[in-house]
This record gives structure tokens, C-alpha cells and sequence, in this order.
């Protein structure tokens, strides 16, 4: 398809070209932070950004990168750099990508700028704070961990004192690094900023909701980025509401990401970021959509936890209870919610190699969903980066069969 | 009861834990606590005369488990649900879950909601050992655990009772720890394969007969007469979690070696550091669990397990380190490059080996740790 027959496609979105430009405005002044007298932190994807901006600092994500990484082709180099260096295939490829990328160089940008400081927070995952240590030790700069306890059943009454002792811990942090006060005034700003960034992304994924749905969760995952990397910035408010003004427009115009949307699924996971396109068209090619995803929308489930006028005082509890947090018979209560709000045929199932957090528990949530609700489920096993780690061939397969059992719903 | 009749008995023990725990049960009455980690306040459990146990997984063939935890999980998390699964733990009264690592955590989700039979709790340790606001959140936690336990099992914990069950455990801490410095100096009076099962076998046994077991074997071993001039042996160090495989040990031995201290939560981490003397028990447990040597799924600073691993190397005139690591065990193998490399610089060699739980030692595994001891005996003999 030429370029001009894209633009008139319906897959076609004027979002798209604005958020690339977003995104490579920010990697060049996060690139460049030193010339222009910035200081940069890389931050875990699940971490407490605001501070980060409210003290002018610019947040830079490993996890984003590795997302990069992974959609580029280039993970699997990378990956096998850390190898080299005794990192076990097994482990998390993200974490594997960054390491052998910060060794070697490479990647789609050329590597991330030298950090002046780490923000690990631990709700995503326990990788996190072994990467973390170890690019401590690399790079030999200030380290601050956010340790939130996991959220089996009860977030309970110590926790949350431990929680919010940790966000004074963390303005601390900032004051020292940084030798200056933290503006708190700045930071009620940014707070607010983050809520309303918070409940637009919770609208432009709620678009989905209509019949065709104007953008599906690989759409999703690219529009994602803003949310993780820049929340509390005015930047990432113009861009959500210009991106929810398109999607409206597109339900309003019965104009579905998927021509012929006939089947609609639910995502689990994080997405098979080498393998986008192919998992797009080969569920497209078979009238099914997938609208909508556990993932993206673990950046704005907590924002009721949120308390807009007081958000060091709140933000504690809601990092705490995220999506990736909390128990497994929580999720599923999540992923059931999510079936009838955005009424699926089926639940697609990531179960990826390098998010044991997020993967363990998938087969009692397919067991939770078959009886609750008696939809089919697919399980893909792959992993986010390391192409190595899936077969086109078995899931196709595999996805031919699922699509044979939603059919005969 | 000698030295031999005392180390069978440890033997058993790690040769059938659940029918050691299951006859125990029959004769003292006691309810049994399961736990999977060496964070876990044991002196609690025993205050509620009860019975702690430590699980490593015996089912060495999963299948139950397959169903709920994917392939790619470590095989100690995959085992101990599997015992559960099919029966083997049914004489649980509670399964604790101190909070270590990613599968850990999952797992003990899958495990309150497939396994109804007894009490689940969940020790939602923290992970930051460092800060002062952790230290307080520690001991709310242990706090939470003794109020939940006593809730559990209808009883009451008295102060008196947790200041008996610290000096009970302190007793185990201090034997083994007198038993890892008799092996250390002289590796010929018990086996690395019988030490191993030892402090595994602590973890199984009542803590009163397991204390009066070691104090003797102990005793008895250290005061043996060995005669001089004994051949010189490759003093090695095993690094990793839970050590399941004692055959290790024999083979490192055939080739002229000796495991003569560990970082294992079958050794070192399990009794170093005593729980120290404090007004408040709880606390007291707390401390000790905010000094003792860390495991890498904990954090105590960015360069402590490489300082703890480079000391004990020193300390104990290590030739050789060991990384025996359970596959897919994340918090170990992210440490393993930079302790290498720490290793390295202090000229010290090591060699990986990956392992599962409940298979035994392979044959290219073999081939690897006698190549090591090969190598190491090409090298200058200790003088």
C-alpha cells in the first residue's frame, strides 16, 4: 500500500506521526540532558514518576526501551551480548536487552544517556531490583528503591505506613541528589496533571467499548508510551485529548482498526513485541479484533486510589495495588470485569518466558474465566523480546484452533 | 548415641520429611506449620508449640502442578505444590508464605485458592532491608504473624514462651555453625553430603531432638583425634539456594575436593546470626533477620552478597566456588555475573551448574564439577 492510499486507510490514525514526534523530542533531550544541564533518572515502568518531574529531572525507562528493542528486531543481539556475560537465557529479556545494550551499545536509538540516578520500584516485579543493583553497580550512582508489599488479599495498615514513610524517603532522596529543595508546590501541579493523564488514557481505552472498536490493543501499545514516560507533563495531556478527540470521531463514523471485526478478544500480558504485525494481521485476517488488554490499562487502574489534592499523601497506596500487585483471584476479577465491559468472544493469553509475575496464575484465571463466563481461552508462549522464544508456525496453529472453537460459541 | 547412630538419624529425616513430620504429629499432638524459605520467624511457630517445617519438594515428577504453574517456573516451587496437590501435605495445619521471590509469590496465590485444607498465611516481608521505615515494617509484619498464628491455631504466645523458642534456635544456629568450622578444618570428620542433610534435617526434626542431636555431634566430632599429616584437599565454597542434591558433594569429594563452608539456604543462611539479646522478642527477631546473611531476593545494599561471598572465601582459604543454582531461579541468577567477576579479580575460580530439584546430578553435570576439581588439582597444592 503506497503512503497515500495509507493515509486514507482506516487503519490509519493522525495521532500516530504527532506521537512519534512526542517520542523522539523526548529521547533527544533525554540524549542530550547534559548538554542542557538536566540531570536523568531511569525509572521502572511501574515507578513514581511525578517527583521525577515536579524536580525538573528527566525520567527515562529501560522498560520502554526494551520495548523498542523488541518491536526493532535487535532484542535478540542484545540479549545474547548479556549472555555472553553469564546472565542465564532464562532471565527477564528486557533486563537482558538493557544489560548487553549497556555493555555494548546498539539498539534502535543507540543506547539510553548514562543515568545520574535509579528510581526501582518493586510493584512490577522482583526483577526489577536485581537490574536495577546490577546497573547500580555499572554505573556507580545513587540507587532508590520503592518497595511496595504485595497485595495477596489486603492491603494492610502497615503497609500502607511503610508505603507512605518511603515517599517522604524518596522527596529526601531527590533533595540529596539533586542539593535542592523539592517543590512541593509544583508537585500538587503535577499530581494533578498525572490524575487527568490517567483518567484520558482510561477514556481512549474505554473507546474501544463501541462496535467496531476504532483502536485495538496494538494500538494500544504503541499510544502507551506517553502515560509510562510522561505523566504529570501538560505534553502528554494535549496528546491524549487530541488522540481521544480522533478515536470519538472514529466511533462516530462506525470506522473499526479491524475492517471486518467480527470476533472481539481480550489481551493478557504484555505484548510480543517482535511479533506486532504478524499477531495484528493474522487475528485481522480472521475478522477478530483484539480490543482491549490487561496491560495498558494498568496505568490508569489505581487512579480511584488517587487523591488529586493530596498526591504524595495518596500516591503510596495506589502504586501499591496495581494491576501486577495484587493476587491472582484479584486479577481475575479484573480480566472478568474487563470481558463484559468490552463484551469478548475469547481471552488471549501471553504467557511470557520473562514475566513470571504476570504469567503465573494465567492457567487458574483461564479456569476462573472458562467457568465464569465459558469463553474460550488461548494461551501464546512466547516472550516479549527474545524472538527466539516463539514459533509462527505453532501459533498459528494455535490461533486456527481457538479460532475454531469461537466460532462455534 | 554416637556420632554415626546421630548423623542416620538426620539422614532419615531428609530421606522422608513428611513421614518424620506425619509421626510427630501422632505422638506430640502438635499442629505443623509448612514454609518455604529461610525468612521465616521459626521461634514464632515454636512458641505456639507448634511444629515449624521447612518444604523443599519431594514429588520429583510434576504433573498435578503442570496444570497451574507453566514449565518455566523453578522446580523447587513446581515440587512443593505438587506435594501438595497429591496429597503428601495433608497433615498441614498452616502454610506460611514468607515473601522472597516472583514465583514464590505467585505460587502462593495458585496455593490459596486450589489448596483448602489448611490456614494460608502470607508474610509480606519487606524487601529493602536498609531503611529504617523497613526495620519497623519488618516487625509489624512478624507482629501481624504471631496475632494471625495465634488466631489460627487457638492459642496465645507468651513472651516467655518466644525468649524459650530464640534459645532453642540459637542452640541449632550455634551447634551448626560448630559443626561447619569442625568440617571447615578438618573435612574428613563428616561428609559434605551428611552436613547437607544435617541442616536440611533441622528444618524437618523436632527443634528440641535436632538441638541435642548437634550439640552431641558436635561435640563428638570435635573432639575426635585424626591423625597429622592428612593429604591436602581443594577447599571449596558452594554458592546458590537450596542445595537438594548431597550427591554433589560425593563427587566433589571422589576428585580430592571438599565443600567446607557454603551460601546456601541449606547452610550459611539458614544459621548464620544469632537472634541477638533485646527487651522485645519480636524485635529481636526482626533484627536478626535484618543482619543475617541476605539472600538476593532481599536487598541490604548493592555490593553486600559480593563483600559477604569475597569474606567467606578468605576466611576459609577457598580454592574454588560452586554456583549450584536451581534453573529458573531468577534472584540467584541475576547475582551470578558480578560475583563471578568479584571472584575473578580475587583470582578466585568458580563454575556454574544449573540444577532441578528432585533429579539427581546428571551426567555432563558430573563430567563438569570432576573437570573443575581437575583443573584445581593442577594448581599449586595447599601448603
Amino acid at each position: 500500500m503506497s503512503k497515500k492510499d495509507f493515509k486514507k486507510s482506516a487503519a490509519y490514525m493522525e495521532s500516530v506521526p504527532k506521537m512519534k514526534k512526542i517520542m523522539r523530542n523526548y529521547y533527544l533531550k533525554a540524549k542530550y540532558a547534559r548538554y542542557l544541564g538536566r540531570k536523568v533518572a531511569w525509572i521502572t515502568s511501574g515507578g513514581p514518576v511525578e517527583p521525577l518531574i515536579a524536580m525538573g529531572i528527566i525520567p527515562v525507562y529501560p522498560e520502554n526501551h526494551g520495548a523498542m528493542i523488541g518491536v526493532s528486531r535487535t532484542g535478540v543481539k542484545l540479549c545474547e551480548v548479556a549472555e555472553g556475560m553469564g546472565y542465564s537465557t532464562d532471565l527477564c529479556s528486557y533486563a537482558r536487552a538493557d544489560i548487553g545494550c549497556s555493555a555494548a551499545g546498539g539498539g534502535p536509538i543507540g543506547g539510553l544517556p548514562k543515568p545520574d540516578m535509579l528510581i526501582c520500584c518493586n510493584n512490577i516485579c522482583g526483577t526489577v531490583l536485581k537490574w536495577y543493583e546490577i546497573q547500580a553497580r555499572k554505573f556507580r550512582v545513587p540507587l532508590f528503591i520503592f518497595d511496595t508489599p504485595f497485595v495477596h488479599t489486603e492491603f494492610t495498615k502497615e503497609a500502607k505506613t511503610y508505603v507512605d514513610r518511603q515517599v517522604e524517603d524518596y522527596i529526601r532522596f531527590l533533595e540529596t541528589v539533586m542539593k535542592k529543595k523539592f517543590p512541593r508546590d509544583k508537585m500538587n501541579v503535577v499530581g494533578k496533571r498525572s490524575v487527568e493523564a490517567m483518567r484520558l488514557w482510561q477514556q481512549v481505552l474505554d473507546t474501544a467499548t463501541a462496535k467496531p472498536a476504532p483502536l485495538t490493543a496494538f494500538d494500544a501499545f504503541f499510544h502507551l508510551a506517553l502515560i509510562v514516560t510522561l505523566r504529570g507533563t501538560r505534553t502528554v495531556l494535549r496528546y491524549y485529548r487530541f488522540l481521544l478527540d480522533e478515536l470519538n470521531r472514529r466511533v462516530e463514523n462506525g470506522i473499526g482498526m479491524v475492517k471486518t471485526e467480527q470476533y472481539r478478544f481480550l489481551w493478557d500480558n504484555l505484548p510480543i513485541w517482535h511479533r506486532m504485525r504478524w499477531l495484528s494481521r493474522t487475528f485481522a485476517a480472521r475478522n477478530a479484533a483484539l480490543v482491549a488488554d490487561t496491560y495498558t490499562s494498568a496505568w490508569c487502574g489505581t487512579v480511584d486510589h488517587i487523591d488529586e489534592n493530596d498526591f504524595l499523601g495518596s500516591m503510596g497506596e495506589a502504586y501499591t495495588r496495581i494491576y501486577l500487585n495484587i493476587g491472582v483471584d484479584k486479577m481475575a476479577e479484573k480480566v472478568l470485569n474487563m470481558i463484559d465491559k468490552y463484551e469478548v468472544d475469547g481471552l488471549v493469553m501471553h504467557s511470557n518466558r520473562s514475566c513470571k509475575p504476570y504469567s503465573f496464575g494465567q492457567y487458574d484465571i483461564r479456569r476462573i474465566v472458562q467457568e465464569k463466563r465459558g469463553l474460550p481461552v488461548l494461551i501464546l508462549e512466547s516472550d516479549m523480546v527474545d524472538a527466539r522464544k516463539f514459533s509462527e508456525a505453532q501459533a498459528e496453529t494455535r490461533i486456527d484452533a481457538f479460532m475454531e472453537m469461537v466460532g462455534q460459541k | 548415641m554416637n556420632s554415626t547412630e546421630i548423623i542416620e538419624k538426620f539422614r532419615t529425616a531428609a530421606r522422608d520429611p513428611f513421614h518424620c513430620v506425619r509421626s510427630l504429629k501422632k505422638e506430640k499432638h502438635c499442629p505443623v506449620v509448612g514454609y518455604t524459605c529461610t525468612y521465616f520467624p521459626e521461634e514464632i511457630v515454636l512458641a505456639a508449640e507448634a511444629h515449624p517445617l521447612r518444604l523443599f519438594g519431594e514429588s520429583g515428577m510434576v504433573l498435578k502442578a503442570d496444570a497451574h504453574i507453566q514449565a518455566y517456573g523453578c522446580s523447587l516451587a513446581r515440587s512443593v505444590f505438587e506435594d501438595a496437590l497429591s496429597g503428601q501435605l495433608d497433615f498441614l495445619d498452616v502454610m506460611a508464605f514468607p515473601h522472597s521471590c516472583d514465583t514464590m509469590q505467585r505460587l502462593s496465590d495458585i496455593w490459596r485458592l486450589n489448596i483448602k485444607n489448611t490456614v494460608h498465611l502470607d508474610l509480606l516481608f519487606p524487601v529493602h532491608l536498609k531503611s529504617e521505615a523497613a526495620g519497623d515494617y519488618l516487625k509489624a509484619v512478624l507482629e501481624r504473624f504471631k496475632k494471625e498464628l495465634e488466631q489460627a491455631l487457638q492459642t496465645e504466645i507468651s513472651g516467655s514462651a518466644l525468649s524459650g523458642a530464640i534459645s532453642l534456635t540459637n542452640r541449632i544456629r550455634s551447634a551448626l555453625h560448630s559443626l561447619y568450622r569442625i568440617r571447615a578444618a578438618a573435612p574428613e570428620r563428616i561428609s559434605g553430603s551428611d552436613l547437607n542433610r544435617v541442616v536440611r534435617g533441622c528444618m524437618i526434626l523436632d527443634r528440641s531432638t535436632a538441638a541435642d542431636l548437634l550439640e552431641t555431634l558436635a561435640d563428638e566430632l570435635g573432639s575426635v583425634n585424626f591423625p597429622a599429616g592428612k593429604q591436602p584437599v581443594k577447599r571449596l565454597l558452594l554458592s546458590g539456594g537450596a542445595c537438594l542434591h548431597p550427591d554433589i558433594h560425593d563427587i566433589i569429594e571422589q576428585q580430592g575436593g571438599a565443600v567446607v563452608w557454603d551460601d546456601l539456604c541449606t547452610g550459611n543462611r539458614y544459621f548464620d546470626t544469632p537472634v541477638p539479646d533485646g527487651p522485645s522478642p519480636v524485635s529481636a527477631i526482626a533484627e536478626r533477620f535484618l543482619d543475617r546473611a541476605v539472600c538476593p531476593a532481599k536487598h541490604s545494599g548493592i555490593d553486600r552478597r559480593g563483600k559477604e561471598l569475597s569474606e567467606l572465601v578468605s576466611k576459609y582459604e577457598i580454592n574454588g566456588v560452586i554456583f549450584l543454582l536451581l534453573k529458573f531461579c531468577d534472584p540467584h541468577g541475576f547475582d551470578y555475573p558480578d560475583l563471578k567477576a568479584t571472584l575473578e579479580e580475587a583470582g578466585v575460580p568458580s563454575l556454574f551448574l544449573e540444577v532441578e530439584s528432585g533429579k539427581p546430578v546428571d551426567g555432563p553435570t558430573r563430567t563438569r564439577v570432576e573437570t573443575f576439581l581437575q583443573i584445581l588439582n593442577q594448581q599449586e597444592p595447599m601448603t
